[in-house]
């Protein structure tokens, strides 16, 4: 029973959120080896500028979720999400920060970003080379469920805004329902998708973060998958923001902010580009020039308008995204 | 209120504790259980009765109902035999390894669902232990109905084998010997003297069975897939509406399963009422 | 005369020979695979992985969360027990269904009852707020759900025990002047032990091992909100299978010590009645 005692103590203390000096940074699942070898080096920078010495926890989770748990209280200073319809959320349903966020910081508050790509079997037997190749013959594509994940949504966006550009706004509804049903399995979460790709050996072809996709062909060197970016492409986001309902009660204004701003540095941008980013830098973009492939990025903003109206257009119960599925069920 | 009305219900015992243990369980069921329930119902009102059947009769949510009763269905009839086999043999025979045997039809129980769920995929994918056999015959498990099925005949092993068996111990073998010496053959014996008696527990044992199954989501999700239209569970779809943040959907399609859940609940009251009933005549 | 049921050998041996068959299958062999494949990658694995922060925080908040919900359903439990068996009122059997709900709710609906009720569009949201208290997606709102979850055992081992045992004992006690905590503890207590033990043990077990509830009210935050069986998922979403089945094994051999207390109580319990 003492042991209990203990146990519960040691876990209360550890769970609630202490002095001043730190900072929670509430980030996406798969950013944890990125924050990992950030957070060492924004230490380091604070402590020499301030002489304050600073601890950075993390918090990882599906963005959503983590969305939700800072509404429900999560004390987190800053969050580092890769969908700013999760942070849109922290202001509409819990007023935790203003809706001008994104003007807060450079780049709509995204120090790096990302493109889709897509993941094919080695030697890329049903030769896919860009969007089109998609709805060719019989192949069959894994990604996520767009309801759940913002990962899926960039997906769904992308091979949409390509269509328009490719085929005029009919034709590429039409599609789209082709595009939509060769889908095998929905997953909650980007990860669940890979393993459904990976270990269950579903669909040709697995669409995921540009980023996620390198990260992918390095965990399975012997599968030798290869990567194909496509030329037409979305600019996906990686929104950051401090949360000021929490930086005000935790008194960790100055450290959240100045946090999110080293991301903007040299040397925070080289360690992103290493990790498969895409960055704004300019020395930066052109040491790592040969890592991305050129591309024609363009911005959800200018195909489909800002984010609220793209869920109602597209993701809300019986939008767009529920309008083109039934439509692919019933032709089937 | 006072502790006067409580008081005039008691009985003539006298025992001491009535208003402490009766204040302390209304406290504790109200708000554990009946409170959480009314938070639903409040949810659930706010939906117009168009909105709430248009929510519930949603295509992919009634192929999530289908999905879910068939493999329910399916796993409980299989426990239904199953279980009463192992509570016969732990019952009538003795042989080496029983009393070990006995203590493994708990392990369902004791095991989290989560690391079933985890265990019973990997057994049965493509390059799994039972996987890749069944593969030469062309049958997937992992990540499809029959999965789900797997999922839940794993969880809801032990509720017939435990309640067939004290009824089996009770009802000792010279029954059967008495039957036998009367020239009853031994299928005689068991459909007109042993099946009556295990009918009231086999019957409560299988529909334990079956509300454990329609509710099961740990290990359910480890292993189905979880293709929409196809291998999508009920509990998930409450679930994925949770994620997409659509909280008065997914307590309309919870609305459904609790009031299935209830129904069956009742249901096994009764049986159980009945059995005991039965139970105490035979003593 | 092989006309008594079930008695010819040939019989014998196909039954006892399909239900060892298929418990094989069914049960046991899972129970090796998890131990298997949570060796595969040799002790070292098995040591860096236990060593790692975030299991070890998903270990110790499993404990916190069990060691808090075990305490609560047995106190709870055994007042239930006591005011449904010792005394009889009107609504007595209506209590009993009630306490048999958390059993017949699917584990998804149970967390989503304690979500809507508490979460920020609940209707304590805004007075939970002022108060500066987080219940849902952090530690408290996983203890609710699980006390939920788990507190018919205790009830359920105890009122068919108790019904038995009937009450004479204890009024003889009461009217030789005994108070009511010593009627308890002298008289009722030793009397019921083992089966509370039991239904501890049983509580312990689901409260240790539960998923489904406490994933809708986690928001599986590693390090923060993230129990060993929601920990199993997101392992194996990091393509490390392996840890998964580490987890799995720690919650295994709990599972297993489960079953051989289990086995010891009940043979107590039948010696001593």
């Amino acid at each position: 029973m003492r042991k209990l005692i203990l146990v519960a103590g040691l876990l209360a203390s550890s769970l609630s959120v202490a002095s001043a000096k730190e900072l929670l940074n509430s980030s996406y699942d798969i950013s944890r080896e990125l924050f990992a070898e950030i957070n060492p080096l924004f230490v380091a920078h604070w402590q020499a500028k301030t002489g304050e010495t600073l601890t950075i926890n993390q918090s990882h989770g599906g963005s959503s979720r983590q969305a939700q748990a800072i509404i429900q209280g999560l004390r987190a200073d800053v969050v580092t999400f890769n969908q700013s319809s999760d942070i849109d959320v922290l202001h509409q349903r819990g007023n935790l920060l203003p809706a001008n966020w994104r003007e807060r910081l450079p780049n709509n508050a995204s120090p790096y970003y990302s493109t889709m790509a897509f993941l094919v079997r080695k030697g890329n037997p049903k030769n896919i080379l860009d969007w089109a190749d998609l709805t060719q013959g019989d192949v069959s594509l894994v990604f996520p469920n767009p309801k759940t994940s913002g990962n899926a949504r960039y997906t769904y966006l992308a091979a949409y805004g390509a269509a328009k550009q490719r085929l005029g706004a009919d034709a590429a509804r039409n599609w789209m329902i082709d595009f939509l049903r060769r889908v095998v399995v929905f997953d909650t979460g980007g990860r669940g998708a890979t393993t459904s790709f990976i270990e269950r050996q579903l669909g040709d072809v697995l669409i995921t973060f540009e980023s996620e996709v390198n990260n992918i062909i390095a965990q399975y060197p012997d599968l030798e998958l290869q990567r194909v970016v496509p030329a037409t492409n979305v600019l996906a986001e990686f929104p950051v923001a401090w949360v000021d309902r929490n930086v005000t009660r935790n008194g960790t204004a100055e450290q959240a902010k100045a946090y999110l701003e080293f991301l903007y540095t040299a040397e925070a941008q080289q360690l992103l580009a290493n990790f498969f980013y895409r960055v704004h830098h300019p020395e930066v973009i052109a040491a790592n020039a040969d890592k991305f492939p050129q591309t024609n990025l363009f911005t959800v903003e200018q195909v489909f308008g800002d984010w609220e109206k793209v869920h109602t257009d597209h993701f809300a119960n019986n939008a767009e995204l529920d309008k083109l599925l039934a439509e692919g069920r019933r032709s089937r | 209120m006072s502790a006067l009305p409580f008081r005039a219900l008691r009985s003539k015992s006298v025992l001491p504790g009535f208003t402490i243990s009766l204040g302390s369980s209304l406290f504790f069921i109200g708000l554990v259980i009946l409170l959480p329930l009314t938070g639903l119902v409040m949810q659930v009102a706010e939906l117009s009765l168009a909105d709430y059947w248009a929510i519930i009769s949603d295509p992919r949510v009634v192929a999530s109902y289908k999905v879910t009763l068939s493999a329910a269905l399916v796993a409980s009839i299989f426990n239904l035999f199953f279980g009463l086999l192992m509570a016969w043999i732990l019952t009538r025979y003795r042989f080496p390894g029983r009393l070990l045997l006995d203590g493994l039809m708990d392990l369902p129980f004791a095991l989290p669902t989560a690391v079933a769920g985890l265990t019973l995929a990997a057994l049965y994918a493509t390059q799994g232990w039972f996987g890749q056999y069944l593969a030469l015959w062309d049958i997937k498990v992992s990540y499809t109905w029959l999965g789900i099925v797997v999922a839940m005949i794993f969880t809801s092993v032990p509720f017939v084998v435990r309640t067939v068996q004290p009824v089996l111990e009770e009802f000792g073998p010279e029954y059967e010997e008495a039957s036998a010496t009367l020239g009853a053959s031994p299928l005689q014996t068991f459909w007109r003297v042993i099946m009556p008696e295990i009918k009231p527990a086999l019957l409560m044992g299988t529909a334990l069975s079956f509300t454990r199954s329609l509710g099961e989501f740990g290990a359910v999700i480890f292993i189905a897939g979880n293709l929409p239209w196809q291998t999508e569970v009920t509990s998930l779809m409450i679930f994925i509406r949770l994620q997409e943040f659509d909280y008065a959907a997914a307590a309309a399609i919870a609305s459904v399963v609790l009031l299935a859940s209830l129904v069956l609940l009742f249901v096994i009251n009764g049986i159980q009422q009945r059995y005991q009933h039965i139970s105490g005549a035979l003593k | 005369m092989t006309s008594k049921l079930g008695a010819s050998p040939l019989l014998r041996r196909v039954l006892i020979g399909t239900g060892v068959g298929l418990s094989v299958l069914l049960l046991l062999t899972p129970l090796l695979l998890i131990f298997i494949a949570a060796f595969s990658a040799g002790i070292g694995g098995v040591i860096s992985n236990l060593r790692d922060a975030d299991m070890l925080h998903a270990i110790g908040l499993t404990l916190l969360v069990a060691g808090l919900t075990v305490p609560i359903n047995l106190v709870f439990g055994t007042l239930i027990a006591w005011c449904v068996t010792r005394f009889t009122f009107p609504g007595r059997r209506l209590l009993l269904t009630l306490i048999d709900i958390p059993f017949a709710v699917s584990p998804v609906v149970a967390g989503l009852l304690y979500l809507l009720l508490y979460g920020s569009n609940g209707p304590f949201a805004t007075w939970l707020d002022a108060a500066d208290v987080q219940l849902m997606f952090a530690w408290p709102g996983l203890v609710m759900v699980t006390v939920f979850v788990s507190c018919p055992f205790v009830v359920k081992e105890l009122v068919p025990l108790m019904s038995t045992l009937g009450t004479e004992q204890e009024e003889a006690a009461v009217l030789l002047g005994a108070s009511g905590w010593q009627v308890f503890w002298h008289i009722t207590f030793p009397n019921i032990r083992w089966a509370l033990l039991y239904g501890v043990i049983l509580t312990n077990a689901r409260a240790v091992g539960e998923f489904g509830a406490v994933s809708v009210v986690s928001g599986t935050i590693r390090g923060q909100t993230n129990t060993l069986p929601l920990h199993i998922e997101l392992l194996q979403q990091d393509y490390n299978a392996t840890g998964a089945f580490i987890a799995a094994a720690l919650l295994t051999l709990m599972a297993i010590a489960t079953l051989v207390v289990k086995a010891i109580l009940q043979w107590r319990l039948q010696r001593d009645h």
